[in-house]
């Protein structure tokens, strides 16, 4: 279980998370919405302890990560898997490499038991044969497949995706969303994204929070938010520019 | 006017002395608890030893000839020209060879490494390591260490014995000056602690390249503009370093070794 209580965040003079409190129960597939630059990866990298909040907690397990350094971090870490927005993979190694990067540290599987580890994880996200290439030499859905076999080849409880789908053509998109949904199914992980892809987040969430101004806006069964009447929500839902909005931004 | 900014740039030094130590502290704690992958250390000797000899040999060679012949120029005039090998051997050994290899090594490893590691900060693979459980100064910073340190002494004492043997060979060869007298005197007036102090100096700038370099790059700030001026000040203030510690350890070890 995850709870975040009262999270305060500025960088410099720009507030980003102003009293975020949100509690996330095991095994849930949640979705944070928001607008681009309003602290949705922010408030992902609080949950695995990648920032530190200016004020409030952040309690995976009934643990505060704000109380623990950063080797002590390690160990809460490894119930965690990140996928990153640009997947994030280590360009100086392989594929194969970059799979097992965590299997390798441990030292604790002989070759050839990563090598399988390795083949089913990347079955599991529909790759095969790529395990000498170099991350450069994959497209950018590929690249973020890979990041979800490394994230998940050590059997992680929650799983967290920094906008899945970004930058990524419709059936690519809609392809990482099948592996998100199939891994949260199989896996029986907590799986929670940040996205500001609508159809995405139809796709792979049960539940929905908005970010807003800083603090959770709204939260409910993903129907219900997706089918909300309340303006600010059903705006940024269908892509609606409020008739008083002053910016583009 | 000038206070506040003076203030400001004080503050700032303190704030990044305080980071390098931190660092610093961590490498040496992460070596008292954790076994270092073997694989990434001998990868990084080999990035930093075996690949900057040639850089460094050039290095030896012209400073050891070019050291001769001045020399030589001066001690002429008034009859020494034998002592010529003396000098060159104990100058190369105590302060030129690892002052001149190690702002070498600066330039090529230290830009380098804090190159690939603000790369790494940037692309979020840093942020990626920490997930997967990793501290990027067990992974990244250790082995480079390590390796730095290992190899700068090395690559300091080949850059001696070349450059020492480069002068031999411009001062007996070139400018006339019977060898045997040369080299006799070179191993007269070399003591052992000439080459014991080149050697220490060259594993503690070694490893001040290393930690420098990296603090730099795990602290690069976001876009290609912060890599590049994470690269410059780790070459620029790992080459600062290596200059006024030099003189600071010339200063320790002179006074340790001679008394």
């Amino acid at each position: 279980m995850i709870e975040v209580r009262d999270l305060w965040k500025s960088f410099g003079p720009q507030p980003v998370l102003l009293g975020t409190c949100l509690r996330i129960e095991k095994g849930e597939a949640v979705v944070i919405i928001g607008r681009s630059g309003g602290g949705k990866s922010v408030l992902l990298k609080h949950l695995i302890a990648l920032l530190q909040p200016d004020r409030g907690q952040v309690l995976v397990d009934g643990q505060d990560l704000c109380r623990l350094d950063e080797r002590q971090l390690l160990q809460v870490r490894r119930k965690f898997g990140m996928l990153f927005q640009m997947a994030a993979l280590f360009d100086s190694l392989t594929v194969y490499e970059n799979v097992s990067f965590v299997l390798q540290r441990e030292r604790r599987h002989t070759e050839a038991q990563m090598r399988k580890l390795v083949a089913e994880a990347l079955e599991m996200v529909e790759l095969r044969g790529i395990e000498e290439k170099k991350p450069a030499e994959l497209s950018g859905g590929m690249r973020k497949r890979v990041g979800l076999a490394r994230a998940i080849i050590y059997r992680p409880e929650i799983l967290l995706y920094d906008e899945p789908t970004t930058g990524l053509d419709p059936v690519a998109g809609a392809r990482i969303d099948q592996l998100i949904h199939r891994v949260w199914e199989q896996l029986h992980v907590t799986s929670i994204a940040v996205t500001h892809d609508m159809a995405s987040a139809r796709r792979i969430s049960k539940r929905i929070l908005m970010l807003h101004e800083g603090g959770i806006y709204a939260d409910g069964p993903s129907a219900d938010i997706l089918s909300s009447t309340d303006p600010v929500v059903h705006n940024f839902v269908n892509g609606i520019v409020p008739a008083d909005s002053q910016s583009f931004a | 006017m000038v206070v506040p900014i003076l203030q400001q740039r004080v503050r700032y030094l303190f704030s990044e002395l305080g980071e390098l130590a931190h660092i610093a502290g961590e490498a040496f704690r992460s070596l008292r608890h954790h076994r270092p992958s073997w694989r990434d250390f001998v990868e990084q000797l080999h990035f930093i030893g075996v690949k900057s000899q040639s850089v460094v040999i050039t290095t030896g060679a012209a400073t050891g000839m070019v050291l001769c012949a001045q020399t030589y120029f001066q001690f002429h005039k008034v009859k020494m020209d034998t002592a010529t090998g003396a000098v060159v051997s104990v100058g190369m050994c105590s302060e030129l060879g690892p002052v001149l290899a190690c702002l070498m090594i600066a330039g090529r490893v230290g830009a380098a490494m804090a190159a690939e590691l603000g790369t790494m900060k940037v692309t979020e693979q840093i942020d990626a390591l920490r997930t997967l459980a990793t501290h990027p100064v067990d992974h990244l910073v250790v082995p480079r260490l390590l390796a730095a340190t290992v190899a700068a002494p090395l690559l300091t004492a080949e850059a001696v014995a070349v450059g020492i043997f480069a002068s031999w060979m411009v001062g007996a060869h070139l400018l006339g000056i019977d060898s045997a007298y040369y080299v006799a005197n070179m191993n007269r007036y070399t003591a052992p602690t000439d080459v014991v102090t080149g050697l220490i100096k060259a594993t503690l700038f070694g490893a001040a390249i290393a930690v420098i370099s990296c603090y730099k790059g795990l602290s690069c700030q976001q876009g290609a503009e912060g890599v590049g001026k994470a690269t410059t000040e780790a070459v620029v203030y790992s080459s600062i370093t290596v200059l006024v510690a030099n003189f600071f350890l010339t200063l320790f070890l002179t006074r340790l070794f001679k008394g």
